[in-house]
């Protein structure tokens, strides 16, 4: 098991530039990680440092930017909790690094971040909408996705607009 | 006039691509494969999610705290006492809030008796889908069911929506006639289980079905996310309730079963053992659980609950696998970003790799073997 500096120094040591910033306060310990950086720190994470299951793959959509969050464990070296975040300050076209190809379960979740928050995995072998219909356009769980009632119209359009009951 | 064919050429055939569901029995729900078929062989497959997607993740982000409790009841509905557990517990993390002692207990019993439920359930249902034995044992199994579904009725009100285990322990302390109904059922629980492994586990045709069919190595599973019963199967030590323990788990003496083989065989004979240990469970818990309150936040705090700023990952062992609950909250009485970190999505990450190569038949067994709920799936 290793503890929180150990992480830190190993990581600063071989990437002088991805640590961005280890936020204080967080009840999960947290590393920021530079975004262009994120697809060699995640081999050397799993293959150097034994953090071989990414539980977790997620995004915070803030006023100014979009944070991508990773939640990672060691199985078989009994790692506990590793908070990975991303912040992407372009928030018309937010684009991150896929790592599919080091843990295979960001596979479907980050097509889900895709579909529902509309980043851009670059590198992902098969990035298209996983919940919600193609040709479906807009991301729901961003903030200023506008939820509203459907109307019988648009729903069924032989239907009429109002049922006479 | 007649067509005239060379006697010795092959002759030539093409792959056929196929839907299976999304309204197929086996699919347990609203889930669609597309198949491309080599004659009866698998040559590619691919998962299409999203027929049960209801929006919890957005819905949550417009509800307090509390309101939100019954959305998880929604997720895995077969286990709905589990997924309010993960919420909790992800909750107390983030706003720091003690649990009471008897609180703790209750979980454990109401998680556990779940544990049991939901193994028997997917058993029987992995008979259902090999048509084997014209629908038996998932009778029993809902026979058994039925009995658990009366204890969580009694404790909650409601059978498969409890909204039990809130934030600060439980709702309600368990009325008195609970304790008596639970020390019978626990035995006859074990006379059931030990009567399923005398019936099914030597049947000469479920081994033939189910031996070798699906397997899923360590490795690969741990990469791809796979947790509970599925990974374990695959010689993988890993429980939460142990590697990562919460609530009071540390207290019992209990044991992680682990089969080597990662097949469809071995994933049953894991189902069955996790069951026997539950209950192991459950009996030391009726024996020490202790008199005291049940919640540390009553309903009128609980109701305005504001957590400070921040963000937490909580996660338990459900029957299914790893659940996990990340919430960020910005201060007010409504979760940021409430996002479900779901068992079944997860486990399905490899059905495409356990399935090429084998015969359509054995897609049904190899899904009915991972045990997954659509309304996990989809959230």
């Amino acid at each position: 098991m290793l503890t929180h500096e150990e992480i830190l120094s190993r990581l600063r040591e071989r990437f002088p530039d991805a640590v961005l910033e280890v936020p204080e306060g967080m009840i999960d310990f947290t590393i920021v990680i530079a975004p262009q950086a994120w697809h060699d720190v995640a081999l050397f994470l799993r293959d150097e440092l034994g953090y071989d299951f990414l539980t977790n793959v997620t995004a915070v959509d803030w006023p100014d930017r979009f944070e991508v969050v990773y939640h990672l464990y060691g199985v078989q070296a009994g790692h506990p909790l590793l908070t990975i975040k991303l912040p992407v300050t372009d928030k018309e076209n937010p684009t991150v690094p896929s790592v599919v190809d080091v843990w295979r379960s960001a596979d479907f979740q980050e097509r889900e971040e895709y579909d529902l928050m509309g980043i851009r995995f670059e590198g992902h072998p098969n990035l298209k909408r996983i919940m919600m219909w193609e040709g479906y356009e807009g991301h729901p769980l961003r903030k200023d996705f506008q939820n509203r009632t459907f109307t019988y119209a648009e729903l069924e359009p032989s239907r009429k607009a109002t049922p006479d009951w | 006039m007649s067509v005239q064919i060379p006697p010795t050429e092959r002759l030539r055939t093409d792959t056929i691509e196929i839907n299976m569901g999304p309204h197929h029995p086996s699919t347990h729900g609203v889930f669609r494969m597309v198949l491309t078929l080599d004659g009866e062989t698998v040559v590619d497959l691919e998962p299409r999610f999203g027929y049960l997607h209801r929006g919890i993740e957005k819905t949550a982000e417009e509800r307090t705290y509390v309101q939100n409790v019954p959305f998880t009841d929604r997720l895995d509905y077969i286990c709905g006492i589990t997924n309010n557990w993960a919420y909790a517990l992800a909750l107390e993390k983030l706003a720091g809030i003690e649990v009471p002692e008897r609180a703790e207990y209750i979980r454990v019993i109401l998680g556990e008796l779940t544990r049991v439920m939901n193994h028997m359930l997917a058993i029987g249902f992995l008979w259902n889908d090999l048509g084997a034995t014209t629908f038996t044992p998932v009778v029993y199994a809902f026979r058994e069911r039925e009995r658990i579904l009366d204890l969580i009725e009694m404790a909650a009100g409601s059978r498969m929506m409890p909204s039990y285990i809130r934030a600060g322990g439980v709702v309600a302390d368990l009325p008195e006639e609970f304790m008596p109904r639970l020390q019978k059922l626990v035995p006859h629980l074990k006379r059931f289980i030990d009567e399923m492994d005398t019936m099914l586990t030597k049947n000469e045709i479920f081994r033939a079905r189910a031996v070798g069919v699906g397997v899923l190595k360590a490795k690969d599973a741990i990469n791809a996310g796979i947790t509970g019963p599925v990974l374990r199967a695959s010689g993988v030590k890993y429980d939460i309730r142990k590697a990562d323990s919460y609530s009071i788990y540390d207290r019992f003496d209990f044991e992680v079963p682990v089969h080597t083989a990662g097949d469809v065989y071995a994933r049953y004979l894991q189902r069955l053992a996790e069951a026997r240990q539950s209950l192991r469970i459950i009996e030391q818990a009726m024996r020490d659980i202790p008199e005291g309150p049940v919640t540390s936040l009553p309903y009128k705090q609980l109701s305005r609950l504001k957590p400070p700023k921040g963000e937490a990952y909580g996660r338990i062992e459900s029957p299914k696998g790893e659940l996990g609950f990340y919430l960020v909250s910005d201060g007010s009485n409504k979760p940021y970003r409430f996002r479900i970190r779901s068992t079944s999505l997860l486990n399905l990450t490899l059905l495409r790799e356990m399935c090429l190569g084998h015969k359509v038949a054995d897609v049904v067994t190899i899904l009915g073997s991972i045990d997954i709920t659509l309304g996990d799936v989809d959230r």
